[in-house]
């Protein structure tokens, strides 16, 4: 279902996780939108005309009409009131509340720890990649925990929800660039492989974005 | 335990809710503010994380993580502060937390977001710990420093234009649930100069004659040591 009038515009960075978030939900509820690239590598989140969309600087931004939406979070309720195909969240409370929590263990307990801002203040103090996955692997023990008792095909259960769209950016970018041992967190392992069959996942991952650089499919 | 019993506010759905809470925890601290704003009674129990009552077992039924709130609803347990609040919010939709225009509901969650993760994550006690184990003390003070601050820059910037006697207007929504404690122990424990942040001071002394607010700050919980 295209947006009526013009088309929403995503900007986003091929490597953001919190970009990733948005992109699985686009494709999940079937919108097309126009992908603009923002190079956090080359600094252009500070440029004035982004910095005008986002005073923080940060990706994603979702822009539908006159509507400018930032944070994944903020934007993926966005798109669950306007655009209600596809839900992101089961109906049943008690387990709407379980795809919030995990949301929140990625995008506050582990995300932030590996972002290249807080990256580039550990630099120098201790090797990144060490820091990063000290935090990647406390977050993943919480979750390997808390979705024992839930999980099914997918986090939660049999569909894919809000907690998904969190963890499989988080698992991937966890195996790609921080060399993480997955095998000590079977049940997201496994849940990477149930990721890895969905077109809707798979087509949102960093290596098929636009601006992915040539030599990232690895 | 300590019952604390309040008139529920109309006829809105009947709560019976346990708070699971510590009284220095600016997360606990969020949805005692919101509780209070919804007027919502609820029975206040204890968790002492300095004692680490946290790893009890009965506590480590309730929530494997360890983390304090949770909140306990007739059978449904939730954790974690945003949960909870969105669960809330779901559930009990008096005094709604979350305006209905999308472009001021959007701004709300974003506020939230830049609190729960570039703000609060970054000056948790175990962090802190552990930079000053790694890195040493002074590092540690310059952490929370810079993080808190490189935040409350944030959110001055993303507010302004927006806050009126609160962080998106008139009324006391999302934002300031999660705005409230987090300014407060910025300067309280932080010692940070909220002054550099004239919105953020502004909705800061705001805060102070809300009642809600009042009655949810550390000091007035039941496990407040003098």
């Amino acid at each position: 279902m295209e947006a009526e009038g013009s088309q929403l515009k995503l900007y986003s960075y091929w490597r953001s996780s919190c970009s990733c978030r948005v992109r699985i939900a686009l494709n999940l509820k079937g919108i097309k939108y126009e992908y603009v690239a923002v190079n956090l590598a080359k600094g252009e989140q500070s440029n004035s005309e982004f910095l005008k969309l986002n005073p923080l600087g940060f990706v994603p931004v979702l822009v539908d009409g006159e509507v400018v939406v930032s944070d994944s979070f903020a934007i993926l309720m966005y798109l669950e009131d306007k655009y209600p195909q596809h839900p992101l969240l089961p109906s049943d409370l008690a387990k709407r509340a379980l795809n919030y929590q995990v949301a929140n263990i990625v995008s506050s307990s582990i995300q932030p720890f590996q972002n290249l801002v807080v990256l580039k203040f550990v630099e120098g103090k201790i090797d990144p990649q060490t820091w990063a996955r000290h935090h990647i692997e406390r977050g993943f023990a919480a979750l390997e925990k808390l979705l024992k008792d839930h999980a099914g095909k997918y986090a939660t259960g049999d569909e894919v929800f809000m907690a998904d769209l969190f963890v499989a950016p988080q698992v991937d970018g966890a195996i790609r660039r921080f060399k993480v041992d997955m095998t000590q967190f079977p049940l997201l392992l496994r849940l990477h492989e149930a990721y890895s069959e969905l077109p809707s996942i798979q087509d949102a991952m960093p290596e098929s974005q636009p601006d992915a650089p040539p030599s990232s499919s690895s | 335990m300590h019952n604390q019993e309040q008139k529920a506010a109309g006829t809105w759905p009947l709560s019976n809710l346990v708070l699971y809470s510590f009284w220095q925890s600016s997360c606990s601290w969020r949805v005692r503010f919101a509780l209070k704003l919804k007027g919502l009674p609820y029975e206040y129990r204890a968790v002492d994380l300095v004692k680490g009552e946290q790893f009890s077992p009965e506590f480590q039924r309730l929530n494997p993580l360890g983390y304090v709130p949770v909140l306990v609803d007739g059978g449904v347990v939730v954790s974690d502060s945003f949960a909870i609040l969105m669960y809330l919010e779901d559930k009990y939709p008096q005094n709604t937390l979350l305006p209905e225009d999308p472009q001021l509901r959007a701004l709300n969650l974003q506020a939230a977001g830049v609190v729960t993760s570039s703000i609060q994550p970054l000056h948790m006690q175990s962090l802190l710990k552990y930079i000053e184990d790694k890195f040493g003390p002074e590092e540690r003070l310059l952490w929370a420093k810079t993080h808190i601050e490189k935040g409350l820059l944030a959110l001055e910037k993303l507010l302004k234009g927006f806050a009126g006697q609160y962080a998106t207007g008139n009324s006391l929504y999302l934002a300031d649930v999660f705005l409230a404690p987090q300014i407060a122990v910025a300067v309280s424990r932080f010692k940070i100069d909220i002054t550099q942040y004239p919105t953020l001071s502004r909705i800061h002394e705001s805060y102070k004659s809300v009642p809600a607010f009042l009655a949810s700050i550390p000091e007035a919980q039941a496990d407040a040591s003098h």
